[in-house]
Order: C-alpha cells, then structure tokens, then sequence
C-alpha cells in the first residue's frame, strides 16, 4: 500500500504546480508580447519546477537524501532563467523605440525567475499534504492557498498607489517643451513643435509622500512609464523621429514627474490609466521615511 | 578608465548667423526656410533631433 501513495502525491503536486505556473503566465500579459515559444519554454520549465518540488516530500520519506541536492540544481536553473530573460530582453531593447531601460527588464527577469518558486512551492504542499493527509481534495487547497499567496505577494504595488496622476498642460516657451514650468526637452523643429502642440498629451504625477516621490525620481521608473505607455497605447515615432519620443522629467521644486508622449491613441483616459498600472520597480523603489533621517528631514 | 556617457552625439550645426559657431562642421544657410529645410533633411539623414539655440543655430544632435 505504500508505494502507491507517494506517486498520487507526486501526480497531485505536479499538476497543481503546472497550473499554477500556467495562471502565472496569463498575469504577466503587461510585461510580454506573447509569443508561443516562449510560453512553451516556460511552462515546460515550470513542469519541471514542479517536478522536483512534488518529488521532494515522498522522497525525503524513503530516506533518499540526495533529493535535497535536486533542490539545489534546480535553484540554479531558476536563476539561469533570470539570465535568459535578462537577455533576451537587453537584446530586444536595443531595437524597441521606447525602451524598456535595465531597472524594467531586471524586474521582469526576476519576476520569471519568482514565479518558478511558486510552482515549487506549490507543487511541495500539494504533494507533501497528500502524502500525510492521503486526502486528494485537501491537497489541492493546500496548494491553492499557497498559490493565492504567490500571487498577491507577488503582485507588488504599481505607480498609483504612490502618485495622485493627473493631466497636465503641455506648451511651448520658445523652443522648449515645458509641462507646468517642467523643461522636458528643446525641439528645435517647427513642424516639430505643431506635431506636440496637435497630438501630445500631459501627464503630471504628485508623489503622496517622501517614499513615493524619491522612488519616482528614478530614473528606470520613469522609463517605464514611458515604455508601458508607447506599447500600450501605440508608438507614434519611428527611428528617424526621435524628437516625438515621449519622456518623462523631474520639478526638482516639489519631487512631481512631468509625463509628455505622443501616441497613436491620443486619448488622456487611457493614458492615465496605463501611467497608474505602470509596476513599480524594485530596482526604484526608495524609503527614505523607514529610517530616521529620513523622517527627520521630512518634516 | 571608464567613459563618461555623453548625453548625444553633435552631428552638425546648421546656422544663418556664420559667428555664432566654430569647432563643429557647419551649414551656412540663407535665411531661416532655409535652415529650417536643412535641419530638417539632416535630421531624418542621421536620425537625429533638432535644437534650436535661439540665436541663429541649430545644433543637429543624435541621442
């Protein structure tokens, strides 16, 4: 009776870890164009995550210790997923006309490499539930749960929940673009100019606090926005246009971050909409208020 | 050593007024449709933008 056991609790594990990762691939639809190939690859090393973390529990109890070094191994493939995605990415970049930027593409590849934990730790409870509870059902809400908490710990906070966006007044002061004061660039085109004064759109962002208006002050972060816009709501520049690239700059009087884009949507809904969903980065985030200086300062 | 970054290349000044630039490869124009015509070729030629320092000149720049 049981060597019969563990495989269920495998089976369960495996099949609770691949959904999982499955869900976690429908999530990410913001961050990646999909494309088949690359949801095969990670699905299938998803399987595998799961794999390995169904087996782990029913091994352990067959005194098979070696399967503590699997874990290892399979550890490193995770971060070697980190580094394809970084990659490929960095790649791609060169040729996108609204980059990403590095701090954007460095939290995609960790995300992807995050997510293959998940799997596995869903696929570990699952599997682990089942081979002490022999109950099926119960293991897979196990499962679920731990899963449930991937997600929402994995959801992160996004650019609205930090900054009040609203629009903005976008004008000219000679050749100088300004929103609000804010300089973004010189257009030194006239035809230019009428392009930004027809189609551009403003965006202002008011950081609630100091936490808020340092990690907006980043320059990745910005360059999200930026991205997210232009892929979101359409690029309205080609290679030999760089003066229509939207860009976001710094009121280094209050810590607000100016947004201007010309886009292919020409709709401010929307594009607050996008702005406010942006993710924030881990790579931008700042919390001066978390230690004492900081709050200090900020009074 | 490491190279500082710089913000964009200078292609070319494109300028009415002869004076107001030295040291960058210049284009002479005759008056302001003009420039603004050569800028423009130049622009979409290099792929780079356009900037006007208000005296006269434009500095072609890819960034």
């Amino acid at each position: 009776m049981v060597p019969e056991l563990p495989w269920m609790a495998v089976f369960l594990g495996v099949v609770a870890g691949t959904v999982a990762r499955l869900m976690l691939l429908r999530v990410d639809y913001r961050q990646y164009p999909t494309y088949p190939e690359a949801y095969l690859s990670h699905l299938a090393i998803g399987v595998l995550a799961a794999f390995t973390g169904a087996a782990v529990l029913p091994a352990l109890q067959e005194h098979q210790w070696t399967a503590a070094t699997f874990l290892v191994l399979v550890g490193q493939q995770f971060t070697g997923v980190r580094d394809m995605e970084r990659r490929y990415l960095s790649r791609i970049d060169r040729v996108e006309l609204v980059p990403r930027g590095p701090a954007y593409i460095e939290g995609m590849a960790r995300a992807f490499e995050a997510r293959n934990y998940v799997v596995m730790a869903v696929a570990l409870l699952t599997s682990g539930v089942a081979l002490f509870s022999h109950n099926p059902l119960l293991a897979l809400l196990g499962g679920a749960a731990v899963g449930v908490l991937g997600f929402v710990v994995m959801r992160g906070k996004t650019v609205g929940d930090i900054a009040r966006v609203r629009p903005g007044r976008l004008e000219f002061n000679g050749s100088l673009l300004e929103i609000e004061g804010v300089v973004l660039m010189d257009v030194g085109l006239r035809d230019a100019r009428e392009k930004w004064r027809e189609r551009g759109l403003a965006v202002v962002l008011e950081p609630i606090d100091e936490n808020a208006r340092d990690t907006l002050a980043s320059p990745g972060q910005r360059q999200a926005m930026v991205h997210d816009a232009a892929a979101i709501l359409g690029v309205y520049i080609d290679v030999d246009t760089p003066e229509l690239t939207p860009l976001a700059r710094r009121d280094l009087r209050s810590g607000n971050v100016v947004l201007a884009a010309m886009l292919m949507e020409p709709d401010i809904g929307p594009l607050l909409e996008v702005v406010k969903r942006t993710p924030l980065l881990e790579a931008s985030v700042r919390r001066p208020n978390s230690v004492r200086p900081g709050r200090r300062a900020a009074d | 050593m490491e190279q500082i970054e710089t913000v964009g290349d200078i292609i070319a000044a494109v300028t009415i007024d002869r004076e107001s630039v030295a040291g960058l490869p210049t284009i002479v124009a005759r008056d302001e449709k003009e420039r603004e015509r050569i800028a423009n070729y130049m622009a979409r030629i290099f792929q780079a933008v356009v900037h006007d320092l208000e005296n006269g000149t434009y500095l072609i720049v890819r960034h």
